[in-house]
């Protein structure tokens, strides 16, 4: 390892949070940023291959050093570690809705899930996997809603860009189409001709 | 020629359910009125772009019925959307009419949207896992809830609440226990200066104005003495007499 990989190894040790490449950059003013990142690929690359039971991670952002997942299961039965609770079908709902839509305002989430949101968004914004963005212009300037970077650690990604793009998805989005008369009875979705 | 307008007939009602009479459904199962709807769906097997308004709002009608939901507002509005759809395709129609659109367009796009949500909810959710099984060093638990809001009150509600405590305080039942011996010696003392007064005096005298329990018992236990010493003779003419009190010449006094 090369001393800068040395010295990011002993920064993301000791520090409690995700760091970012440019945080890092602070340790060696020699260093320039694609320096930071070669010792970080580096530094990867010692764990990967000698079989170290934690991995650097990067997410939302930033880097740090997480156990593997083999070892959960262990952990979490010898009570070292507790497993973060799953979020209720209605938050990952929600969140799914904000994550694709953002910024969204709370009518939106409520017209697509068909129920209302004021609770699950209170909840959401408490946990702090999501956020306050901005305002409407829409009658009474309602609050626009968007993910947080707490929300890209929560779920392990680097950015947004992670999230599977729609045409991955199996269900597109298709617009709304006049039936044929007769749909009821045929087996056949027909859209009319444009 | 315009062709009559064809009607399509409703369902019969009961036809859906009495295929599935062991039907059980759990609200907390459903996270909204769209996700009960797709449930019905795929318990039908169904095209979502191609549903049985009839049949189907029936089968809403019934879980929720069945379910206790009167009070859901938001299953309620489904309810009341898919009762109007039933209406509208009941309403005759050409069949090559231009311009008709399918009432049920919105519904299918609105349900295929929630499915697109919850395609990706499922995503997350596995994502979510995922991460939850790695953990960072110093791991720290989240708190499992918020800490109560901080204290709000003005100095006037403090002394209020105060002063409200101050009154549900009962006040301490004390009983102080005195030992006040009895002074027949100070009783005795009184009988002679009244025995030098008077060779003869009644049992009211000998006890003084307002006497107190221990006076009494003082002056009865004085009185005894000096009978038992002879200073005294008590008499009473009847039983519950008033007692007389009489120096008793016969044996001076030591």
């Amino acid at each position: 390892m090369t001393p800068l990989a040395q010295l990011i190894e002993a920064a993301l040790f000791a520090a409690a949070r995700p760091l970012t490449a440019e945080e890092l950059c602070v340790l060696d003013p020699d260093a320039s940023l694609a320096d930071v990142r070669t010792a970080l690929e580096q530094l990867r690359e010692v764990y990967d291959f000698s079989q170290h039971a934690i991995e650097l991670v990067e997410m939302a952002g930033g880097f740090q050093l997480l156990t593997r997942p083999a070892f959960a299961q262990a952990l979490e039965r010898a009570q070292f570690t507790v497993r973060a609770s799953k979020l209720t079908a209605a938050a990952l709902e929600t969140l799914s809705i904000i994550a694709y839509r953002q910024p969204v305002g709370r009518s939106e989430i409520e017209e697509i899930r068909g129920v209302s949101a004021g609770g699950v968004l209170r909840s959401l914004q408490e946990r702090g996997l999501i956020e306050v963005v901005g305002r409407s212009e829409a009658l009474g300037r309602p609050l626009l809603y968007g993910t947080s970077p707490m929300f890209l650690e929560l779920l392990g990604l680097k950015d947004l860009s992670d999230l599977p793009r729609a045409e991955e998805l199996s269900i597109a989005i298709q617009p709304a189409r006049p039936l044929t008369p007769d749909a009821e009875d045929a087996a056949a979705y027909v859209p009319a001709e444009s | 020629m315009e062709q009559p307008a064809a009607l399509t007939l409703p369902d019969p009602p009961t036809s859906a359910l009495g295929a599935s009479p062991a039907f059980v459904v759990e609200l907390e199962a459903f996270s909204g009125p769209l996700d009960l709807l797709l449930h019905l769906l795929r318990e039908e097997e169904l095209e979502i772009a191609d549903i049985p308004i009839a049949r189907i709002a029936d089968q809403f009608l019934l879980v929720i019925h069945d379910l206790g939901l009167n009070q859901a507002a938001d299953y309620l509005e489904m309810a009341g959307r898919l009762l109007r759809l039933k209406a509208q395709m009941l309403l005759p129609r050409r069949s090559e009419e231009d311009g008709w659109e399918d009432p049920r367009a919105e519904l299918v796009r609105r349900l295929l949207e929630y499915q697109q949500i919850r395609e990706v909810a499922l995503w997350i959710g596995r994502a979510a896992e995922r991460r939850a099984d790695q953990y960072a060093r110093g791991f720290l638990p989240p708190p499992p809830d918020l800490p109560p809001l901080p204290l709000q009150v003005d100095l006037v509600e403090l002394l209020q609440a105060v002063q409200r405590v101050i009154e549900g305080i009962p006040a301490p039942v004390l009983h102080r226990v005195v030992a006040r011996p009895l002074d027949v010696e100070g009783a005795t003392r009184r009988l002679f200066s009244l025995l030098e007064e008077k060779a003869e005096f009644g049992w009211y005298e000998a006890l003084g104005p307002a006497p107190t329990i221990t006076d009494v018992l003082s002056t009865l236990l004085a009185l005894l003495e000096l009978a038992r010493r002879g200073t005294v003779s008590l008499t009473q003419a009847a039983a519950f007499a008033p007692m007389v009190i009489r120096r008793d010449s016969s044996r001076p006094a030591d």
